[in-house]
């Protein structure tokens, strides 16, 4: 049986020499590149994030619209850059469900193995999610724009909110890292996060204006991260200085990281 | 000879329950070594800890040299790990797998690319190169998974249960694997509850029995360990036992039955083979009916139950490894 299937010859085992370890960037780059072919391989990964974004913002945009602003167009230009907030936000999660599935299918135990940069499998799936973000958020755009979304401040304004976003997503996806650790399942990743994402999302000012919220509300809602983020968001978009909440954002980032980072990383080296 | 791997008094706890219990253990470098053991025995978490995947709670571990917490790092460029799972992604063709790990191991994409064709000829996948593994059969799971761990060729690979749930096919590819692996000078330990798989494969094993060694040698050594041949007699029916034991003990006053678990079963240890005949012939004219009869050396099964004193229970085991 050996000699029909399995050519014989023990050369074909043997590798020259044993190559130097693949530097940090390299190991990096490798497993981003492995994060893209999944994307290749199974696009329906990119259902979610294209298929609810544009939900989202048609539903929102011509439901609420009118009640809310008057018109949809009107509403359009308020919502959209708080859309964006959301969409992202919600779409971080699968970040902690491909993490939490590799580690049930074996693979980071091969990784965890290799003798290379420990932290490059958790950042190249990152780097692989950051480029989902970016397909979203061009998504969202590319719809509002032709829905009749005028950014005062112009492609800039757009594109420095598109950034900040992004940073924002690296940050909490740190979270669901150690979610996707701890967990048993994919499943209970998603369930689990969404209790949070849920309250931290509409509990902000992306859907209505803080003003119009009971002044109990409006407490907790302007102490909320994401309705930071989605006042820089709109006022980059529309060219009103938004300093402060840019600053509030960014700093709220770096603490994210600085916190779940390292305990994300001693996660993975740790037993499961 | 080298010595590969030797632990000292190693200990590993997830929370209450002990996995390693005082584990010591030493494996020659250029051998096939088994860890064999019922599941929940330790077996996968020894596994773990040599290739530093595990930190130990107590005791000692070291693998080629080097202490597997201190020098991790080192440890890991010398050796391998197949898993129970077939660690790859499952995304992925079998291909972008191996050139996933050869770059992850330095090798540049050209490199890398050439490798893969390489690896994946050495192990009958070329056809199932641009497929995507979800859609591989368990055997070739198995060995794209070991493919991945001969990547450059490591001193040690440790693979663990290396032909668990696989047909009898694919596990003699499997096994003319090991083998072939084991001819080109690298060290390897597996793991495996089947006792005919460490027989054939290892030559030198242990038994492994809630974290601990509790034999340990080569398969002749074990066997013989136990003493003398075994004499065993499958009875037609369960209900002629005691007759069939009070000839059998009449007629072989040296021998000691065996502890069994079978009701039609009966085993004893004989000092000489020669009496077998005069046994089965007073079985016969007693008219106890025989569905089966042999005479060999004691089975590893067979050494699991002398120096256990139970047989290999999966069950109890099972419920172990839940527990834990």
């Amino acid at each position: 049986m050996s000699q029909d299937s399995m050519p014989q010859g023990t050369d074909t085992l043997r590798w020259r020499s044993r190559p130097k370890p693949a530097s940090a960037l390299s190991a990096v780059l490798t497993l981003a590149w492995r994060a893209m072919l999944k994307i290749k391989h199974v696009p329906f990964q990119l259902f979610d994030v294209t298929v609810t974004p544009i939900m989202f913002t048609l539903l929102f945009t011509y439901m609420f619209g009118g009640a809310l602003a008057g018109s949809p167009r009107a509403y359009l230009q308020f919502l959209l850059p708080g859309i964006l907030v959301q969409t992202i936000i919600f779409i971080t999660v699968y970040t902690g469900v491909g993490v939490n599935s590799d580690i049930q299918k074996g693979l980071f135990d091969r990784f965890r193995s290799l003798p290379m940069w420990q932290p490059a499998p958790v950042l190249g799936a990152l780097a692989g999610d950051l480029f989902r973000y970016s397909v979203a958020a061009l998504l969202i755009i590319a719809l509002g724009l032709v829905l009749g979304f005028r950014p005062a401040a112009g492609p800039l304004g757009v594109m420095l909110a598109f950034l900040l976003v992004l940073v924002f997503a690296f940050a909490i996806s740190w979270i669901w890292i150690i979610f996707g650790m701890k967990v048993k399942t994919p499943e209970s990743v998603m369930t689990t996060s969404f209790l949070f994402l849920m309250p931290l999302t509409f509990a902000s000012n992306i859907f209505v204006r803080l003003e119009t919220m009971p002044s109990w509300l409006r407490g907790v809602v302007r102490h909320n991260p994401v309705t930071h983020l989605s006042n820089a968001s709109r006022g980059l978009m529309h060219g009103t200085d938004v300093t402060a909440d840019v600053l509030w954002v960014l700093v709220a980032s770096a603490v994210i990281v600085a916190i779940s980072a390292p305990i994300a990383m001693r996660m993975y080296r740790q037993e499961r | 000879m080298a010595i590969a791997i030797e632990t000292r008094d190693l200990r590993k706890t997830f929370g209450s329950a002990r996995a390693l219990d005082g584990m010591n253990l030493v494996v020659q470098t250029g051998s096939v070594y088994g860890l064999l053991g019922p599941n929940g025995a330790g077996k996968t978490t020894a596994i773990r800890v040599l290739a530093t995947l595990l930190e130990p709670s107590g005791g000692q571990a070291s693998v080629l040299g080097l202490d597997v917490v201190r020098d991790a790092d080192r440890v890991r460029q010398k050796v391998s790990l197949t898993g129970q799972y077939a660690s790859v992604d499952e995304d992925l063709t079998g291909q972008e797998n191996l050139v996933l790990v050869s770059r992850l191991l330095g090798m540049s994409w050209s490199d890398a690319r050439r490798r893969a064709t390489d690896l994946l000829a050495a192990f009958a996948l070329t056809e199932a190169a641009d497929r995507q593994v979800r859609n591989f059969s368990g055997g070739m799971r198995r060995r794209i998974d070991i493919a991945a761990s001969l990547v450059t060729r490591p001193e040690l690979l440790f693979l663990d249960e290396p032909t668990t749930g696989l047909d009898p096919r694919s596990r003699n590819q499997v096994w003319d694997l090991v083998r072939q692996i084991a001819a080109d000078g690298t060290t390897v330990l597996l793991t495996t509850q089947y006792l005919e798989e460490a027989d054939r494969l290892a030559e030198r094993m242990a038994v492994i029995d809630h974290g601990r060694v509790i034999a340990e040698g080569t398969s002749h050594e074990l066997k013989s360990s136990i003493g003398g041949n075994a004499l065993r007699f499958q009875l037609a029916s369960a209900a002629q036992r005691a007759d069939a034991l009070a000839i059998v003990t009449g007629l072989l006053a040296d021998g000691s039955v065996l502890p069994n678990t079978d009701p039609t079963s009966i085993s004893v240890k004989v000092a000489d083979a020669s009496v077998a005949a005069g046994v089965l012939s007073a079985l016969s004219r007693a008219n106890i009916a025989l569905a089966d009869f042999s005479l060999g050396t004691p089975s590893l099964d067979d050494v699991f139950f002398a120096v256990t004193g139970r047989p290999v229970d999966t069950e109890a085991a099972a419920a172990a490894e839940v527990a834990s």
